[in-house]
This record gives C-alpha cells, structure tokens and sequence, in this order.
C-alpha cells in the first residue's frame, strides 16, 4: 500500500448510550478507491460524515496527510463529498453549482469558468452548463454533484450511496465510468454503500463493518475468497456455512467433521490456533460441483481429495434459473440443504439438471474456507 | 372520442356545471357591481342612470379620503416589511433550533390567527390606552405607530406559519453541500437557505400587505382622529351616506391589490400559488 492519506486511529462516535463506531483504525493509501461497505446502521455512514466534518469523533482522531483533522470544521478539510441525494442547488444553473465551490473560495473568474469546463468535459456534461437542475436527468444531476466537488481538486472525493438512487442498467454504466473517472483525475475515492456488487466492482480495497466495529479490510477477492468471519462470509455473496470441529489438524491437511453435513471435510491446507474447537466451514455455491446419480453411475472421483470426503448425496428440490447461471437447491440424504451455482455455459445447459434429478455434490480440497468466528 | 363524459370528467356534467355558475354569480356578482355602480350618473346605488367619472374625480378630490389612503398603503408596506423579517426569523427558529418553550411559542404563533378580531382591537385598544401610550402628537409617518406595531403583532404569525411550511421541505443535505464546498453559515443562509424560502417569503409579504390594507376591525380601535385608514373611512362615509364615491375609492383599491398581486405572482414565477395551496391558506 502507498502512503497512507487518511488514518483513522481508535475513532469512536456515540449518540447518547448508542455505540455508533465502536474503536476503528483503518488507513487509507493515496489514489485508492476505497468502500466502505455493511448493512444499514452499521456505522459507516457516520465514518464517511466524520471524515467529511459534519460528525465529531467521541473519540480518537482522524489525520488527512497525517495531521489531525477530528475538530476542524467542515469548510476548512481538503475532502468534498457526492451527496446520496446529490444536493444539487435548485435555483443555480449548472454551472453556477459547478463553480460555487471556487467562488467562496476567491478564485478568479476566468480561471474559475476555465476549471468549471474542465471539470464539466469531465464528466461528460460539455454544453449543460446553462441548464438548470430540474431539466436534468437523475443521472446527469449526479454527473453534476460529481463535477461541484472534483473541481475542488479535494485530497479525498468522499461518496455517500453514489448509485443507490439510480435504475439498474444506469446503475452498472456509472460503475465503469466512476471507476474510469477515479483512475483519470488519481484522486482518492472514498464511497460507502449497502451493496456488495457495488463495493466489489468498483473498489481496490474494502471495509466490511457491522455494528459499529470494522470486520475485514481487504480487496475485493480477498474479501470474498478468504473472509475471516461468518459475517464477512454471509454478507458478501451467497453461501453455505457448516458448524462443525477439527477431526486433524496437520500442517499440510486438516478435516472437519459437521453434524449437518453426511460427509468429512477434507481441507488442503492447516489450520492453527482451533485446537479442538468450533469451526465453521463456508462454501461458496459455485464451487461445488454437480454429477448425475442413479443408474448404477460410479460417484465422481476428486484426485486432491481422500475417498469419503467432499462427496455427499442429494435431490434437486429447488432450481432458480437466472439467465447465465442456475441455482439448484439440494436436498442432502440426512437432512440439510446445499446451494450449488452452474453456469449456463451451453444454450441447452439449464435442462442436464431437473427437480427431484439425484445427484452427487462434490468440491475440491481447495474450496472451503475454515472461519474461526 | 365520446360524448358521454369519463369518469372524472366532473365539468361535462350540468349538476356541476350549475352549481359552478351560482358560485362564481355569488362570488363575483357583488364586486362587479360595485365597480359597476362606480360608474352610474346617480347618486343612489339602485337604478343605472348612464355612465360618468363624476364619483372619481370626487374621490380624487376628497382630502380626507386621500390622506386615508396614503395612510394605509404607508402602513401596509411598513408592517409588511417588518412582520416578513420577524415572521422569517421566527420561521427560522422554530425550525432549526430546540429550545425548552418551543412547543409554547409555536402554540402561542397561532394565537393571532385563532383570537377573534373584535377580541384583538379591544385588546390592542386597552394597550395602547394603558400599558403604552402611542403618542399621538408625532408627525406623519410615526403617528401611525400603534397601528403599524398591531398590524405587525397578527399578521407575521401568518409569515412565519407559511415560510415555516417552506422550509419544512428543505433538503439539509443542500446546507451540508454549501458547507462542504467551503461556505461559512452567513453565506450558506444567502446562498441556499433564502432562495429556497423565496416563494414562502413572497407569499408571506403579499398575506401581510393584503391583510394590514384591508384591515378594519384591529385599526379601528387603534385608530385616532388624525389616523384614518381607508377601510375605517370608508365605513364613516357609508355610515354618512352610500354614495357611488365610495364604490370609486373600493374599486381602485381593488385593481390595485389584484395588481400587486399579480406583479409578485409573476416575479415569483406562480410558485406562490403552489405554496398556498400547500399550506391550505
């Protein structure tokens, strides 16, 4: 990571007796595109609000270019911020919105119409200046808000749901374009939102928060490959989580045993510091496999795997067919239920597998991952 | 295209249609014919004898009509003036502050409004007399005070209840977003605060101006010898005698309102309307 620009150190913020951040730390690297990311009420908005100026730290601080900024009021932080509902100003023209920013600040009329153009052509408004806000799209408005603060040349664009407001198919154009903006003008992004596939697509780093305390900070991949919590797990993506116990822990190997599940759990790799204790194991639906069974068929062979591991019975009850892939919720023998995620890979695909079709479900020793929490 | 009326279509049925008509005759039959008989070469209100400007030059004529006149438009502006500057302030702290008695002072805002008129002149009329004395010896405009402080003291509640509708629509993230962008409190008020409170502002002047002009009940207790407004003049000269002067001073004061009316209308660009009838006023 580059040298940090913004540090959090041990910030909390309470409203009354409510824990609304609970002791974070966390840096930030110059020219990322950070998310903060976490169910509602999770705290990040207040972080982002801290960090704007418009929430006070109970306590720690927060440095931007490592100097303590926890007291200094909002006008006075090199940050600017996209609002969830843009703000745009109403009764300004475009470009009077675009050029307030440099007008409180003094600067100069033809260095301030140069910088509105500039930051106009930017985000693709060339020409809009004269409009007012309500001839605007919902889309444009926002190109608007984005434009109002980049011209600022803030240290920090800090975001608030940036595409929460916007329809579905706008919604995956503006991901692209932010991120391509982000990598244009190298400025550090900040946004906070609800959405996994949002902080995912867009985001060089993430922080997943829940009740006010930071759970995982890590890319993207990370995050969803290797989360350290079931909460981390649950919350980005879809996923099966077993409780169970280490049977062997060695270096190279370990097994765990889950009451729900009709099979061992054969793991590549060791796991330290669980001696003995409760485990849980995620796995995620498109990493398991699915086999036809019946018909006398021989079960799936796994080469990394021992035999009677990673291998359980089960009845399609459930299909979610969803375009490019499909959802089959299985039945296991014994009880329980598995998600299994196919990718439609072939026009014909989604019809190989129907309901009550047995099946074997099978995963490599690679696949799960063990979480301690 | 049918011609059976849809459903909604409540103005192609003639129930409604007639009753349409007796309400606007009953609305806009009196005005009319005053403004009519404003006109009539006679000096009774009761048959048309062709028509004349006779009752305008006589109004126009009429000193003591004038200076009432004059008397009222001075005390119309002045206390609109000063009740849409506390009426906003009011609106202000109601909205954006807590404080223990604030529940006391939005009840207390309302006051002027409910209180029955006649209650308010005699009121204002025990004040003036008693607890502080307007001296009446001043020279014009100030010896019209007591009845600029009253004017001021029932219509501002009615400014700061329409601005305070207003603002009850502001977005705060506006106010974050000025901040934001590097602007103190006293820009952040100009800049976003006053231009979103504009049409309630306009709104709010124009019920103050209408309200103090046309006043009579609260002025006529507060009123002295030298002090007349028109409205308390016009009822001594009907009391005297109802001559179509006074259908002449009534139906210039009528285009006027209408016109001022119509003037902040169109400089506030109709919003005015929407906040009205927003605020069901």
């Amino acid at each position: 990571m580059s040298e940090p620009i913004i540090r959090f150190e041990n910030v909390t913020k309470r409203y009354g007796k409510v824990l609304a951040v609970d002791n974070v730390s966390l840096s930030i690297g110059e020219g990322e595109f950070f998310a903060l990311l976490g169910p509602s009420g999770c705290g990040k908005t207040t972080l982002l609000r801290m960090l704007a100026g418009f929430e006070t730290p109970t306590e720690g601080r927060i440095l931007i270019d490592g100097e303590d900024i926890s007291r200094t009021p909002p006008n006075k932080r090199p940050v600017n911020m996209v609002f969830q509902s843009y703000a745009v100003f109403p009764h300004m023209t475009v470009a009077a919105n675009v050029a307030y920013g440099l007008v409180v600040d003094g600067v100069a009329a033809p260095e301030r119409s140069r910088r509105v153009e500039e930051a106009l052509a930017l985000v693709k408004l060339d020409g809009y200046g004269g409009r007012k806000p309500d001839q605007l799209s919902g889309g444009q408005r926002q190109r608007v808000a984005l434009a109002r603060a980049l011209v600022k040349r803030p240290r920090v664009l800090l975001l608030d749901e940036p595409l929460s407001a916007l329809d579905a198919k706008l919604r995956e154009a503006m991901r692209s374009e932010l991120a391509q903006l982000q990598e244009k003008v190298g400025i550090t992004f900040l946004f906070v939102t609800h959405d996994q596939d949002e902080a995912l697509a867009m985001a060089s780093r993430c922080a997943v928060m829940n009740r006010g305390l930071l759970q995982q900070v890590a890319t993207p991949s990370d995050l969803y490959e290797f989360p350290n919590s079931r909460f981390v797990a649950d919350f980005i993506g879809s996923v099966n989580l077993f409780e169970g116990r280490l049977a062997v822990d060695e270096p190279d190997h370990a097994v765990v045993v889950a009451p729900g599940l009709p099979t061992r759990i054969f793991l590549d790799h060791g796991v330290t510091g669980a001696a003995d204790s409760a485990v849980w194991v995620a796995l995620r639906p498109e990493k398991i496999e699915l086999h036809k069974r019946g018909d006398g068929r021989a079960p799936p062979r796994l080469e990394d795997t021992p035999e009677g591991c990673n291998l359980v019975a089960g009845v399609i009850r459930q299909i979610s067919y969803l375009g490019s892939e499909s959802v089959y919720e299985v039945a296991l023998e014994g009880g329980g239920a598995v998600k299994a995620l196919r990718s439609n890979l072939t026009r014909r695909d989604q019809e190989d597998f129907t309901w009550d079709e047995p099946v074997w479900l099978a995963w490599h020793a690679c696949s799960p991952a063990v979480l301690l929490s | 295209m049918t011609d059976t009326p849809g459903p909604l279509e409540y103005l192609r049925r003639w129930p409604i249609r007639a009753w349409l008509v007796v309400v606007i005759v009953y609305l806009y039959a009196p005005l009319v014919t005053l403004m009519a008989f404003s006109f009539n070469a006679s000096k009774r209100n009761i048959v048309w004898r062709g028509f004349t400007l006779d009752w305008y030059r006589a109004a126009f004529a009429d000193q003591d009509l004038i200076v009432a006149f004059g008397n009222s438009l001075t005390i119309a502006l002045i206390s609109t003036v000063v009740s849409v500057a506390l009426g906003a302030l009011t609106a202000l702290l109601l909205w954006r502050f807590r404080f223990p008695a604030k529940a006391l002072l939005e009840g207390a805002l309302g006051l002027p409004i409910v209180v029955p008129e006649i209650c308010m002149g005699v009121a204002m009329l025990v004040f003036f007399t008693q607890v502080m004395p307007w001296p009446t010896s001043l020279a014009w405009p100030l010896n019209l005070g007591a009845i600029i402080i009253s004017h001021i003291s029932f219509s501002f509640s009615f400014v700061a209840i329409v601005i305070r509708g207003r603002l009850a629509s502001f977005n705060r993230e506006l106010e974050e977003a000025a901040k934001d962008l590097g602007a103190g409190e006293w820009r952040i008020f100009w800049d976003v605060l006053v231009p979103h409170m504009q049409p309630g502002l306009i709104a709010g002047a124009l019920l103050a101006f209408t309200l103090s002009l046309d006043d009579f009940v609260i002025t006529f207790f507060t009123s002295g010898p030298d002090t007349t407004t028109f409205p308390v003049k016009v009822y001594s000269m009907v009391r005297f005698s109802v001559t179509p002067e006074v259908n002449a001073a009534s139906t210039i004061l009528i285009v006027l309102t209408v016109a001022l009316t119509a003037f902040a209308l169109k400089i506030s660009g109709g919003t005015v309307a929407a906040v009205e009838a927003g605020e069901g006023l």
